[in-house]
């Protein structure tokens, strides 16, 4: 038995809100993979970049949120400016990254950073690290 | 020429080996730099959420500042300040909705809609002197020195705020040429160096280093020159663990592109605060009697 799958048939409020967040069309991405073959921390990431993608156009929240991909991504953009659908994916692990952080789970406490290395890191690096990682 | 200047926090500690050869070179070159009032921290990095709006506040309230002095340009140094600066500006410019809510939340200040223009230092160098007139400015030329320009990724990404083309810049490479220096070309230069993946997971980063550092190492480079200063401390901090590690590799000595300016047009070398330099150059510059 085939089965058909299209975006009308994932209901998913999951879904919906990545979409809001990131106001990019997921549908776009024909999984190239050109994304991950770009990606300099892709080594270090247990779902490959192409492979958010597809997860999160089917609603597979609770895999996303047992990867830590979206939290290895240092928003370097290589993805983005490499894609031939002009798909952003930036932008979609930004949103993923939110739906985690706005229920107020961090990534990272800001308490938790040693206090040599907190005097030591660039400012923004500080800040950077605290906007992406921290609610 | 007075050019309006936005620093950016780090310039003002970490990395005032960064801005104070710039300022001091640029006045060698007849410009000065006009610090704007009452700037702000730019947010570092440019908010990716559709509906996160409040973090576009702080690096439109600095171009708010830049109209307000009269100036149509800023300039910046950091890649981070840059970057955070003009995609704030092109969201102002482009984005009709965004702007007005912007603008109606900012109701004490001027209404601003994308008029001024964010430029980096080197679009400055580029555009403004010229690769040649600024070479017949060039007191010691930093013969001999083989450098690799390392542009990680603010600069050029996203396309629509790059200052180069984004798969094959040369600006660097132009630089470097003018100053008399040599460059190295490498796969790598345009590869993230970790970012503020320090600030989660510092262990990664010595891998990332690695793979720039050893690449430009085996195309035939003495050191990097860089225009971030986050791209400083991720390439330079991990570097004596990396000497450790890797057999053969002695360290890879790193600059700011602004340095070496000033270094060119023989200014004074306490100006760079080499002191400062992660990955310290010093001797480098010593063996090829570009210092005392």
């Amino acid at each position: 038995m085939s089965v058909s799958i299209s975006p009308g048939r994932v209901r998913s409020e999951f879904v919906k809100k990545i979409k809001e967040l990131s106001g990019e069309t997921l549908q776009l991405c024909y999984q190239c993979g050109m994304c991950s073959g770009n990606c300099p921390m892709v080594s270090n990431m247990d779902l490959s970049p192409r492979q958010i993608i597809e997860l999160a156009r089917l609603g597979l929240e609770e895999e996303i949120a047992n990867s830590k991909t979206v939290w290895i991504c240092a928003s370097c953009l290589a993805c983005t400016v490499i894609c031939p659908r002009g798909f952003d994916l930036s932008r979609l692990m930004e949103a993923i990254r939110l739906l985690t952080l706005r229920k107020r789970v961090d990534y990272v406490r800001p308490e938790e950073i040693p206090v040599k290395e907190r005097g030591e890191l660039p400012q923004i690096a500080m800040v950077s690290g605290l906007r992406k990682f921290s609610g | 020429m007075r050019l309006a200047y936005y620093p950016g926090c780090t310039l003002k500690t970490k990395a005032r080996n960064l801005e104070e050869p710039a300022i001091a070179s640029l006045e060698a070159l007849g410009f000065e730099l006009e610090e704007i009032p009452r700037w702000n921290c730019c947010g570092a990095v440019h908010s990716l959420a559709d509906d996160d709006l409040i973090h576009q506040v702080a690096p439109v309230r600095n171009l708010i500042r830049v109209k307000e002095q009269g100036k149509d340009a800023v300039v910046t140094l950091c890649s981070f300040c840059f970057n955070t600066l003009k995609r704030a500006n092109l969201l102002m410019k482009d984005d009709a909705e965004k702007r007005d809510t912007l603008n109606s939340f900012m109701d004490e200040e001027i209404d601003y809609s994308g008029e001024v223009r964010v430029l980096h230092l080197l679009e400055v160098l580029r555009d403004e002197i010229g690769w040649e007139a600024l070479a017949q400015e060039v007191k010691f030329p930093l013969r001999n020195l083989k450098l690799a320009p390392y542009y990680g990724c603010t600069l050029l990404r996203p396309r629509e705020v790059a200052i180069d083309s984004v798969e094959n810049p040369t600006i660097l490479r132009e630089f470097l040429k003018a100053l008399g220096a040599t460059p190295v070309e490498f796969p790598e230069s345009t590869r993230c160096c970790g970012s503020y993946q320090i600030v989660s997971s510092p262990d990664s980063i010595s891998g990332y280093a690695w793979d720039i550092l050893s690449s430009a190492l085996s195309h035939g480079a003495e050191a990097l020159v860089l225009t971030c200063p986050l791209c400083d401390y991720d390439l330079g901090q991990g570097q004596k663990e990396l000497v450790k590690r890797h057999n053969g590799f002695k360290g890879m000595p790193l600059f700011y592109f602004t340095q070496l300016l000033a270094l060119a047009l023989g200014l004074d070398p306490q100006v760079c605060h080499f002191e400062l330099n992660h990955g310290s150059p010093e001797s480098l510059l010593r063996e090829n009697g570009l210092l005392p």
